[in-house]
């Protein structure tokens, strides 16, 4: 009897004892090297796994902090200085500096519709709520892809980051924004984006009907023509589904896009009357080298010929900066169009 | 061969385990939302399923049998299926990253599912050599795997459906999990 009893406790006790041995080597053998910032991230985020972030608790979000690139500030949970801590550890801040925002994200509107009545499809008079009035006839404007104006955003922004404005349109105070990203998902017309704060040139129309529809739609929509694509010096202009978008990786913000824009699509931050800018060589400076004349895509410089000295045809210039950029000598400077 | 192919087909069907048997009812009703999330955990599954029915089967007949310790067969088995699962999780996150990803929590949740534990008892219980055992406990995988995507199937739609307030989620679930059973008891004299 007695030894029954020792029997079963070794028996266990052994095969308790042999799993964990294998498991313990297991552990070390197929150990997968994992970033070491995903742990240190995880120990600076809160640890309440409230998923408020849109992630399945504080482990997937630092991991996507990291991997993916997602912003820290998708954490709404997170105390100020906390955050500050953790941006500082990504590197994208830098220390000491509690001033400055990081290069972050805010959301941007793509949509700057007018609602005068013949823009408009029927009265909505039901619920107060973008999701709801979709059902009906896909919403209240002509346009299709116009912003319904009820305000989803503002009630997913847990900032106070988005105000409904002028003609039913969201603004966004970039100062709070924190770029978590809950409008984007909010908005049922996909029309909100997040965008570089730093950059401020945008395609305010998410519009992918074809040119003649869009135009019968809306006096500001994008018609996917084509002119700005023509106009970037960059080539930070794609065309896709008769739709311009920037990219922003590429684009240097001269606005030249902007200027030439038919419909007023395309827009400069805080510049309502933007016109463009200008290049002017400086006669003194200019040695005739003709590396502008080389790099200007547009054929505005005039001359190019060894030391004959250069002029700009202000019809042809776009403004895009290229020459500023090349030129020895720095003789060229560039200023808005009056 | 045929003999083989009869367990086969009767642990997928006539004794299907959770259709037939009820067992592995919360993974059942928890993970067939989605039949993405369905496909995952059935896989996860039958896979230890199989293995863990093999195992058990030879720490069973190598080890409890000789030494008269059938009594402690289920906190053995128990043992043994937790570990297994510790185990594997950590060669397919080595191995198979994607794999690992798209078996997610569910691999580990696996260590409480009782179907597991239930083909292990089922196998000694019905003296099962270990080729009979193999197929056995593939089948109950396959049968499970079966019911899940059956279940997710028509949960997925189930959404799309008007229902009474008091019948969504779970109730419904369960209603149609009942039907469900009925409807695989027409497979009964089979073999």
């Amino acid at each position: 009897m007695e030894l029954q009893i020792l029997y079963a406790v070794l028996v266990l006790g052994i095969l308790g004892f042999a799993f964990g041995a294998i498991l313990s080597y297991a552990s070390v053998k197929f150990k997968v090297e994992v970033d070491p910032r995903i742990e240190q991230t995880l120990k600076m985020l809160p640890g309440a796994n409230c998923g408020s972030c849109g992630f399945a608790g504080c482990s997937a979000m630092a991991e996507a902090i990291i991997t993916k690139g997602v912003s820290p500030s998708r954490c709404p949970v997170m105390l100020i200085p906390d955050r500050n801590k953790l941006e500082e550890f990504l590197g994208l801040r830098k220390a000491g500096e509690t001033n400055v925002r990081a290069v972050v994200k805010a959301a941007l509107v793509k949509c700057q519709g007018s609602d005068d009545e013949e823009h408009q499809k029927f009265q909505y008079l039901g619920l107060e709520d973008c999701q709801s009035a979709i059902i009906v006839q896909n919403g209240p404007w002509k346009c299709p892809h116009r912003c319904i104006g009820l305000g989803s955003c503002v009630k997913a922004c847990k900032f106070g980051a988005i105000k409904i404005g002028d003609h039913h349109l969201p603004i966004v105070n970039e100062d709070k924004c924190v770029g978590c990203g809950q409008c984007v998902m909010a908005c049922p017309k996909h029309i909100i984006d997040l965008a570089d704060t730093v950059k401020t040139v945008h395609v305010r129309c998410n519009s992918t009907e074809k040119g003649a529809d869009t135009r019968k739609l809306c006096a500001t929509g994008c018609l996917g023509c084509g002119i700005c694509k023509k106009n970037c010096a960059y080539e930070a202009i794609i065309i896709e589904n008769n739709l311009a978008r920037i990219d922003y990786d590429k684009c240097h913000e001269c606005g030249a896009c902007v200027a030439k824009c038919p419909t007023g699509a395309i827009i400069k931050e805080n510049r309502p009357d933007y016109k463009g800018r200008v290049a002017e060589i400086n006669q003194d400076l200019c040695i005739g080298c003709t590396v502008c004349f080389k790099n200007c895509k547009f054929d505005a410089v005039i001359g190019g010929k060894v030391k004959e000295k250069h002029s700009i045809d202000s019809k042809k210039c776009v403004g895009c900066g290229m020459c500023v950029e090349k030129c020895p000598k720095k003789a060229i400077k560039i200023d808005d169009r009056a | 061969m045929m003999h083989l192919l009869a367990i086969l087909i009767t642990a997928i069907f006539l004794e299907n385990f959770v259709l037939n048997q009820i067992l592995g009812i919360c993974p059942f009703i928890g993970v067939s939302n989605k039949m993405d999330s369905a496909i995952g955990m059935g896989l996860a599954v039958t896979f230890v399923m199989l293995i863990a029915g093999v195992s058990t089967w030879c720490v069973n007949q190598y080890v409890l049998i000789p030494l008269k310790l059938e009594y402690l067969q289920t906190i053995a088995f128990i043992l043994i299926i937790a570990s297994l699962v510790q185990f594997i999780e950590m060669v397919i996150k080595k191995t198979a990253p994607n794999l690992y990803q798209a078996l997610g929590v569910f691999l580990p949740l696996i260590t409480t599912n009782c179907a597991v534990l239930g083909v292990a008892l089922l196998n000694i219980k019905k003296g099962y050599n270990l080729l009979e055992t193999t197929f056995n406990s593939l089948g109950g995988g396959l049968g499970f795997f079966l019911a899940l995507i059956i279940m997710a199937s028509i949960r997925e739609r189930l959404d799309l459906a008007e229902l009474p307030e008091s019948m969504k989620g779970a109730p419904i679930a369960l209603i149609t999990a009942g039907i469900l059973a009925t409807a695989f008891m027409g497979f009964s004299g089979l073999v």
